[in-house]
């Protein structure tokens, strides 16, 4: 870590365990579960908000010195919704069907909490680089939950990796499926992505003790 | 008979924290008290009421494709729909600053109930995303548009109203230490979605032959329409 100073470098760490902007602060979880049920869709929507947040963080923070404080909301709000509609429309020019599938949820990236979460926390006191990289760790550490519970879901709900059939053919009973395995459909329901966080956030508290709440 | 359906839709089928998980991040946090969880959940019905069918008119007669035909033939060929994020953020964050001003005016009796939760609603992913489904889904009257935001806030209502009422009696169960708060409010809320999936045939009737029927056309339409939109895509690339 030539480049970071050891103080930088906890901006990237502290995110993706201890103050999992998820599990921990609960923030933008509105997009986290809805999303999921695919583990490609969960990636790209993990660096549509690397995207948006890290330059957001940066223009904000370039900008904390002439806003003024009573609007501050809506500017933030102008900042981040100009930020994704770009992301929206380089999704509809560059992969169409996916775009489809996030439907609403690419334009819901502006009500994120995570986003204006970071903003007012962070962005607007620091400096452009340390807020770079502030945002680039929460949206890792977001982005982070995300592939875990995409990669539950879509193995055990459709028994596919990035569409890729990892446990044999369900049709032609080749691999698992020949032994009597079955899908779990219901891990493909919206119910369950709740129920899928809901048992990460255990497991986190259970190995951490100081993050038990009274 | 076309309202009566979209209501109770709204409500049960499509409720927004269960099958769509609008507005989590408020659900979580504002769901420690039941007199609190009323106040946010009526604000929310009363901003989406407003909203839904504003937007819905922004969208018609501005936003969509050929929206601004009224001003006269030469701007029939606009799509503005690329505006329409910034464009419904932009309304409902004037519409909360509006609400709140008229309603500390003429009922101080309500501003002091609803009026600390609206300047949070503003940012609630619940509201956008009532007018974004709004505009996806194609609802085709303002009518509609309103039923549509009133039933989708009562939905909203309901669902943090019971989280709320289910918080306050589960701090007298043993809950194992490291589920408390938190992790335990996500399983509650995944066990009501499973509870909630139940509605879904209520309209149909568990009419299998209908249903069928219904998704081909369904699936048919959505298919064609991508279609169409992607050789538009290619030919603005071009």
């Amino acid at each position: 870590m030539g480049l970071l100073s050891k103080k930088d470098s906890k901006l990237i760490t502290d995110p993706l365990a201890d103050n999992n902007p998820i599990t921990i602060q609960v923030l933008g979880i509105c997009s986290a579960l809805a999303i999921t049920a695919q583990l490609k869709a969960s990636i790209v929507m993990a660096i549509s908000v690397m995207a948006v947040l890290a330059i957001g963080n940066v223009v904000i923070s370039l900008m904390r010195n002439i806003i003024p404080q009573k609007i501050r909301i809506i500017v933030q709000l102008v900042v981040v919704a100009a930020l994704v509609i770009i992301v929206d429309q380089i999704l509809k020019a560059y992969s169409y069907q996916l775009s489809k599938t996030l439907s609403v949820f690419v334009g819901l990236i502006i009500t994120n909490c995570i986003i204006m979460g970071r903003f007012e926390a962070f962005a607007l006191g620091n400096s452009p680089w340390r807020s770079f990289l502030d945002g680039i760790g929460n949206a890792a550490g977001y982005g982070l939950i995300l592939v875990i519970v995409g990669f539950f879901r879509e193995l055990l709900g459709s028994g596919t990796l990035f569409g890729f059939k990892v446990l044999g053919d369900p049709i032609e009973k080749t691999g698992l499926y020949a032994l009597g395995y079955e899908n779990n459909g219901f891990m493909l329901l919206s119910p369950m992505a709740l129920i899928v966080v809901g048992i990460i956030i255990w497991v986190q508290r259970s190995r951490n003790k100081e993050l038990i709440e009274d | 008979m076309e309202h009566i359906e979209l209501f109770f839709k709204s409500i049960f089928i499509d409720n927004m924290v269960f099958a769509t998980f609008l507005g989590m991040c408020s659900y979580l946090a504002v769901s420690k008290k039941v007199s609190t969880a009323i106040g946010l959940g009526a604000a929310v019905i009363f901003v989406l009421a407003i909203t839904v069918p504003l937007n819905w008119l922004l969208d018609q007669y501005v936003l969509q494709p050929g929206a601004l035909k009224w001003l006269g033939a030469e701007y029939a060929g606009f799509d503005l729909s690329f505006l329409s994020f910034i464009m419904f953020i932009a309304t409902i964050a004037t519409m909360v600053q509006l609400v709140e001003i008229v309603v500390e005016k003429f009922s101080p009796a309500l501003y002091n109930s609803l009026g600390i939760f609206l300047p949070l609603i503003a940012v609630n992913c619940a509201i956008l995303g009532g007018s974004l489904f709004m505009q996806s889904r194609e609802i085709p009257t303002l009518g509609l548009a309103f039923n549509y935001g009133v039933a989708s806030g009562i939905g909203w209502f309901l669902a943090i109203l019971a989280i709320a009422a289910i918080r306050e009696k589960i701090r007298y169960s043993n809950v194992p230490p490291a589920l408390r708060g938190l992790g335990i409010t996500f399983i509650i809320t995944g066990l009501m979605a499973i509870g909630f999936m139940s509605f879904g045939g209520m309209l149909t009737g568990g009419d299998d032959e209908g249903k069928k029927t219904t998704k081909t056309v369904e699936v048919k339409t959505v298919k064609e329409k991508t279609e169409k939109e992607l050789a538009n895509n290619t030919k603005v690339i071009k």
